[in-house]
């Protein structure tokens, strides 16, 4: 496992590399001056001249890569240009709306989607196998910021029992906090849930087809037996790629879904980055995200091992 | 943090168990952006001071709610004969939120400081008349400037000409201290401001104790959270379109007032075609303003004819001067050698405005021969591009700033105007503090932008303002980019 786990992260480190070139040049041929955003439509032009110079625009783009770089490998993200604190600071601040948002929105989104997949292949064919996939592919065709704004509608504007948006903050107790992220999260998961039950059903009744099932069930387990104790733990493999794949979508979901409900997340961070051209916290947030993504995709290549023995680094196939 | 929120939370509870009856004195208010700092001396973003103007921070003068100057932190000022020297007496026992004193020297740091080299003020030229500031003594600042400026303490009204504490006048980006009605209390970035009633604080008291400021960037997230009564007021709403719903349902206000914005159709005087005054004249024909007003802003706008607001007292109505009639505007065109047409750009910056104006503009346009590409753009683009570059031929903008028919006498400023006449009035403008000789050279600057059609004047940018209705004292207009709060009340 280990010379595996080395090979992985050497390559993990490898793409972060070349995820930082790429941000940091594909940010600077962006058009746009901080400065010129920061001071507006009325400053002298020495005024932009000594906050540029503040802000370091000054310098050559090399160097700057290479501070930020060595800068980066000690651990400073550097201070934003706009808000003026630490980009660390800010984004600790962030993460704690986003990251339990996105977590919470995929444990619903498996929640639903795996229960429901698996019942709709047990019934295959059937009314409810039909019901629950028309359903679905609703749920499929459904763009989550749709779905967030009726949300809005029903349970915060008609009946009143939650809010339309906002963040109650932690410290206002996990409940309240927890209740301004509940329609967030509903939102982002009910269009994953819809994709996942689809493949969870699909990958089920393929499994179901297997001629180890069919063997189990001549040995006289029930079809829910030889399903729950043979057929799922091989059904999931493909649920988990897409899983994988669907985090990915969930981080570009929140940046969207948090404008729509206010939070003050990474994703509206981002947004505001970019539009008033807070370089180094775009630079930072960017490559966080693309360092979740990587990170991601590397667990879901071990949960491929633990599901199953066969992928499991020196098992030799044969 | 707890503990500081326990004792407020329980106050507050408390006092909703003792008296049902007792009005509210907190408020949830709403803004569109956030703000990047809270430093109003240390930037041009509206947001700013519309946190903090007048609630946290003040200067020697305010602008009030219907735009006049008056006294702030300073109590009185008289004006020599020759108008060139301001001897400011200021109010005693007023402090700083922090605790320090404030005397005249603080007046004479915030000054020297937006004046000096590599300040980073964005209205620096507010400051450009002032040569001496001298404080005699504790109470009294004296301004001597190189040139008569009858404008001084409309220019100290600014939000970036507030008077700053020295000791913590770094820190006002995080901490803004001032000396204001509201002291700040914390930023939750990407969510909210918190402002709480300074207790020592030298004006009659606001009745407001909490003010949370409430960032929804989404306008229509911000209506549900109306409707949800997440917010009580959203004072200035880009989206005329959700009104409707509001001035349907009596538990809200909605309140249409009049801001500084003149909305034009830039035009750079010095790229070809547009540099001949007959195609720019074309334009000005070509235009249907109501329709524009109608179609982009559903209504809500006035429309003008030279860059000047209706709502000043030295407005002249100029909008009869190039009525709507293709023909003429054809007419004009092949005068110019343009019988054919010509295509142009028309560079569009993001707010609602300028993009759906924009798009009413080409149609208009294409009616006399002008084929236009819309080009919608970031600001940060636009700034770069348009703003600064000078590189395009047409844009949509609405220039905020209050009383700025000046920028027309600028070198270099985007719209490439160059005319020595309309230099020569506001040269004199500035230096003249008569009243009838200031209206009579405000008429000439208004009807000679006219006269040269230099930018299209489309309409005044109207304030769009939805509160609840048991909510009185917030501005119905917009004299300044503010959400002073400091006169807000419950009636009940």
């Amino acid at each position: 496992m280990a010379p595996f786990l080395l090979q992985r992260s050497a390559g993990l480190l490898a793409t972060l590399l070349v995820a930082s070139a790429v941000i940091f040049l594909v940010l600077e041929v962006l058009p746009g001056d901080p400065a010129l955003v920061m001071l507006g439509i009325n400053a002298d032009s020495d005024t932009l001249q000594a906050l540029r110079a503040e802000m370091g625009l000054d310098r050559p783009l090399l160097e700057r890569y290479a501070d930020w770089l060595i800068d980066l490998v000690q651990g400073h993200l550097g201070t934003s240009v706009t808000y003026d604190v630490p980009v660390s600071d800010l984004i600790g601040e962030r993460i704690a709306v986003s990251l339990p948002l996105a977590l919470l929105a995929i444990l619903l989104s498996t929640a639903i989607a795996i229960p429901v997949g698996v019942v709709a292949a047990a019934h295959h064919g059937r009314l409810l196998d039909t019901t629950v996939m028309g359903v679905a592919q609703l749920g499929v065709a459904v763009p989550n910021f749709w779905l967030a704004i009726l949300l809005i509608l029903v349970f915060s504007v008609g009946l009143r029992w939650l809010p339309a948006g906002g963040f109650a903050g932690w410290d206002a107790g996990v409940g309240p906090a927890m209740l301004s992220l509940l329609l967030p999260a509903i939102s982002l998961a009910l269009p994953q849930a819809a994709i996942l039950a689809r493949v969870t059903r699909s990958s089920v009744l393929e499994v179901l087809r297997e001629d180890y099932v069919r063997s189990a069930r001549a040995k006289g387990l029930s079809q829910g037996q030889a399903l729950w104790h043979h057929a799922l733990r091989n059904a999931l493999i493909p649920v988990v790629t897409i899983l994988g794949l669907q985090f990915s979508f969930l981080l570009a979901g929140t940046i969207i879904i948090e404008n729509v409900f206010y939070l003050p997340g990474l994703g509206r961070l981002l947004f505001q980055a970019i539009a008033q051209r807070d370089l180094i916290v775009v630079k930072a947030l960017v490559l966080i995200l693309a360092a979740a993504v990587v990170v991601v995709n590397f667990l879901v290549d071990l949960s491929y091992a633990l599901l199953d023995p066969r992928l499991r680094p020196g098992v030799r196939h044969g | 943090m707890t503990i500081r929120f326990a004792g407020p939370m329980a106050i507050l509870l408390i006092g909703l168990a003792v008296s049902a009856e007792a009005a509210r004195t907190d408020l949830k208010l709403g803004m569109i952006l956030e703000p990047p700092h809270l430093d109003p001396t240390a930037g041009a973003a509206a947001a700013i001071d519309e946190i903090v103007y007048a609630n946290v921070f003040e200067g020697l003068t305010r602008i009030t709610a219907n735009g006049a100057v008056a006294p702030a932190l300073a109590e009185r000022w008289t004006v020599s004969d020759d108008g060139l020297i301001y001897t400011f007496t200021l109010r005693q026992g007023v402090t700083f939120h922090d605790g320090a004193a404030f005397d005249s020297s603080d007046v004479r740091f915030s000054f020297e400081r937006a004046m000096a080299e590599g300040s980073v003020n964005a209205q620096k030229p507010l400051f450009a008349p002032i040569a001496d500031i001298a404080t005699p003594d504790t109470k009294t600042v004296v301004i001597t400037l190189s040139r008569p400026t009858g404008g001084l303490p409309w220019n100290l009204a600014w939000g970036d000409a507030v008077i700053v504490d020295p000791a913590s006048a770094d820190d006002n980006k995080t901490r803004p201290n001032g000396t204001g009605p509201f002291r700040f209390d914390r930023w939750v970035k990407g969510d909210r401001v918190e402002l709480t009633a300074y207790a020592d604080y030298w004006g009659e008291p606001p009745t407001l104790r909490d003010v949370t400021i409430q960032f929804i960037p989404d306008p229509n997230a911000a209506l549900a959270a109306l409707l949800a009564g997440d917010i009580d007021a959203y004072p200035n709403i880009p989206a005329p379109e959700g009104l409707s719903v509001f001035e349907a349902d009596p538990r809200y206000n909605v309140v249409i007032g009049a801001t500084e914005g003149e909305t034009i159709l830039a035009t750079n005087n010095a790229r070809p075609p547009f540099d001949d005054v007959r195609v720019r004249r074309a334009i000005a024909h070509a235009l249907d303003r109501q329709a524009i007003v109608d179609g982009a802003m559903f209504g809500y706008g006035t429309p003008i004819g030279s860059h000047f607001s209706p709502a000043h007292p030295d407005y002249v109505d100029l909008t009869g001067l190039y009525p709507h009639d293709p023909n003429t505007a054809r007419a004009l065109l092949a005068d110019a050698g343009h019988a054919d047409g010509f295509e142009a750009t028309l560079k569009l910056p993001p707010p609602s405005y300028a993009r759906r104006s924009g798009e009413i503009i080409a149609a208009q346009l294409a009616r006399v021969g002008i084929e236009i590409e819309l080009i919608p753009m970031e600001w940060a683009q636009w700034l770069e591009q348009v703003f600064r570059g000078t590189d395009y031929d047409l844009t949509i903008v609405s220039h905020t700033e209050p009383f700025d028919i000046g920028i027309y006498a600028r070198d270099g400023y985007y719209f490439n105007y160059d005319n020595a006449e309309f230099d020569a009035v506001i040269a004199e403008l500035t230096v003249t503090a008569d009243a009838d000789r200031r209206t009579d050279l405000l008429h000439q600057a208004q009807r000679k932008l006219a006269e040269d059609a230099v930018n299209g004047f489309l309409f005044q940018l109207a304030k769009h303002g939805v509160w609840n209705a048991d909510l009185e004292g917030l501005w119905h207009n917009s004299p300044v980019q503010a959400n002073d709060v400091t006169g807000v009340r419950w009636t009940r």
